[in-house]
């Protein structure tokens, strides 16, 4: 009975950490639609990227009533909350992005375009390797510090790829200045979720102290 | 009726047992919700009565080689002077156990009753209280290490271990409270054993021992006291003094059982005479500085931080203050209830000589 439980349980947080994994390539896809101009594959990622980050959330709401109306894992259920809701913050930034493309429609020119698509990489694999730290704290915590190394280097990589981006950008005599920080608010939001990452990787550094029996 | 009131120090001490010793078993699984309170009880209950009934014995040899107290009234004032003693150097916030008390009020009889006390039975026990907390700390730092490697090597799921964690809390748990109540049923019903009139029952054709009765009296002393006071007590022990893992709590739990395990099992005992083994005196430890002692050995398993030696030197005093006190509270108590009370507390023995005397004198003379 107890082992029955504790198996849903592993198998909605496997599936939680799987559809966050899905939503950054989705959100890689959809960037690179539309800076190709691929219309219809961009609404396709971004009613995709909707309903992951609805299915994920739906989860995270479940596992939370589970962990609290069956009180398990008292010790780090807090920890584990905390975690999962900072995460959902990532996916929803990401959703966030591709539907104020969606609504927005900025002007990219061409010159820009592989700046956004190097900063959209970066950050997916920021995304990439906290999802892999999340899963090593639920299994193997002495491995997530090999994985939170990782966050951070791709978050840091972001940041750059968007300053340089952001300077480029301000250095163009060819945009007026509502263009360029039309822009600029782009590189800032997609910069952002490698930030959410990296909130996610410094709680779990610290969460991964404390699981050490 | 008599007998009941006679009885009533050593339930009381019972009672205490249960309020305040059942927390070390049970104290870090209930104040961090891993176990429910009244599982816990109903475990610790049924476990530490059929310690008691089943493997009680063999620390009680070992009291009553100290001392063999002769009269009920007697075993009375020594519980009553053990319970005194444990209730007031708490109440002084002093570290206690009712293991040190009780055999320091035997002395107190021994001293009374002018029998010499076995020293060699002293030194033995002595030394168990000494050797108690330094072998649970080697248990759990042995234990802290494999456990350790354990979970590097089979990656369990935080979830899965989560429910391992309360199982093994519970079943380790329930071997706790059958080692505590095997290893302390003696300190508390010990004294009686060879003054209570029980006779032998036979129930189903199941013969009950007068002993087993008073070890079962003794086991539901200890139950109730679970069930009435030790839901505070393990509170405390799991949300203050010390912050253990839940993990780390099993550990601590499991060294505590094993060591109050092989210091009353009869059973270990006769296999290691079998194989020409040294044994291991069978004597009633003290299962809050058996704890510590488990606490002690994860602390230098995590590289000796925190590790307070001013707590362990407390301890250490307690060693030789609680049996001195208990000796004193147990002899000037004797003293009072022989001679103001007007209770026979020692078995005239003396008395007998002298009419042995007398006989042998009048037959010589006839």
């Amino acid at each position: 009975m107890i082992f029955k439980k504790t198996k849903g349980l592993e198998l909605q947080m496997d599936t939680f950490l799987d559809k966050i994994s899905e939503a950054g390539i989705v959100f890689r896809r959809g960037v690179k639609n539309y800076l190709n101009k691929d219309e219809e594959d961009f609404e396709r990622h971004l009613e995709h990227i909707r309903r992951l980050e609805h299915e994920a959330d739906e989860l995270r709401k479940n596992i939370e009533t589970q962990l609290y109306t069956q009180t398990l894992v008292p010790e780090s259920r807090g920890d584990i909350l905390a975690l999962m809701e900072t995460t959902d913050d990532v996916i929803d930034r990401a959703t966030d992005t591709l539907s104020e493309m969606s609504i927005e429609r900025p002007m990219i020119p061409e010159a820009f375009r592989p700046g956004y698509i190097e900063l959209a990489k970066a950050v997916v694999k920021a995304m990439e390797e906290m999802v892999k730290a999340l899963r090593a704290f639920m299994r193997d915590p002495l491995n997530v510090r090999n994985y939170l190394h990782k966050v951070y280097h791709f978050e840091k990589e972001s940041d750059r790829l968007a300053e340089d981006l952001k300077r480029s950008i301000f250095a163009s005599t060819d945009l007026e200045l509502s263009e360029k920080i039309h822009l600029r608010y782009f590189a800032l939001h997609i910069d952002t979720i490698a930030d959410r990452a990296e909130d996610v990787a410094d709680r779990l550094a610290i969460y991964t102290i404390k699981r050490s029996i | 009726m008599l007998t009941m009131l006679f009885l009533s120090s050593g339930l009381f001490l019972g009672w205490s047992l249960g309020a305040n010793d059942a927390s070390n078993i049970f104290g870090t699984a209930v104040g961090t919700r891993m176990v429910k309170f009244y599982t816990a009880a109903i475990v610790a209950s049924i476990f530490v009565v059929l310690g008691a009934v089943v493997s009680g014995a063999g620390t009680t040899h070992t009291l009553g080689k100290l001392g063999a107290v002769d009269m009920i009234a007697g075993a009375f004032m020594v519980a009553l002077a053990a319970a005194v003693t444990v209730f007031w150097m708490t109440k002084l916030s002093l570290p206690v156990s009712t293991s040190q008390a009780i055999v320091g009020a035997i002395v107190g009889w021994n001293m009374f009753a002018g029998k010499t006390t076995d020293i060699g039975a002293l030194t033995k026990i002595a030394s168990t209280w000494v050797m108690s907390p330094i072998l649970a700390a080697a248990f759990s730092f042995v234990f802290f290490l494999l456990f350790k490697k354990i979970l590097e090597v089979w990656k369990i799921h935080i979830f899965r271990l989560d429910a391992y964690t309360r199982i093994g809390l519970i079943v380790i748990g329930a071997f706790g409270a059958y080692s505590l109540g095997a290893n302390n049923i003696g300190n508390v019903m010990g004294v009686f054993v060879s003054v209570a009139p029980f006779e032998s029952l036979n129930l189903w054709g199941l013969d009950i021992t007068g002993v087993s009765q008073l070890f079962l009296l003794g086991g539901l002393a200890i139950a109730v006291g679970i069930f009435t006071y030790s839901k505070r007590v393990m509170l405390t022990v799991g949300e203050g003094v010390v912050k253990l893992t839940p993990q780390s709590a099993l550990i601590v739990v499991l060294s505590q059982s094993i060591v109050l395990f092989l210091f009353a099992s009869k059973g270990l005992e006769g296999w290691l005479l079998a194989h020409n083994l040294p044994t291991i005196p069978l004597v009633p430890v003290s299962s809050s500085q058996v704890v510590i002692g488990s606490v002690l050995g994860i602390g230098i398993a995590h590289g000796g931080r925190g590790i307070r030696f001013r707590v362990l030197g407390k301890i250490a005093s307690g060693w030789v203050t609680t049996p001195i006190i208990a000796a004193i509270i147990s002899f000037i108590s004797l003293f009072f209830l022989q001679n103001v009370f007007d209770q026979q507390v020692v078995k005239p023995t003396e008395l007998l000589g002298i009419h042995q005397t007398v006989n042998i004198e009048s037959e010589t003379n006839g």
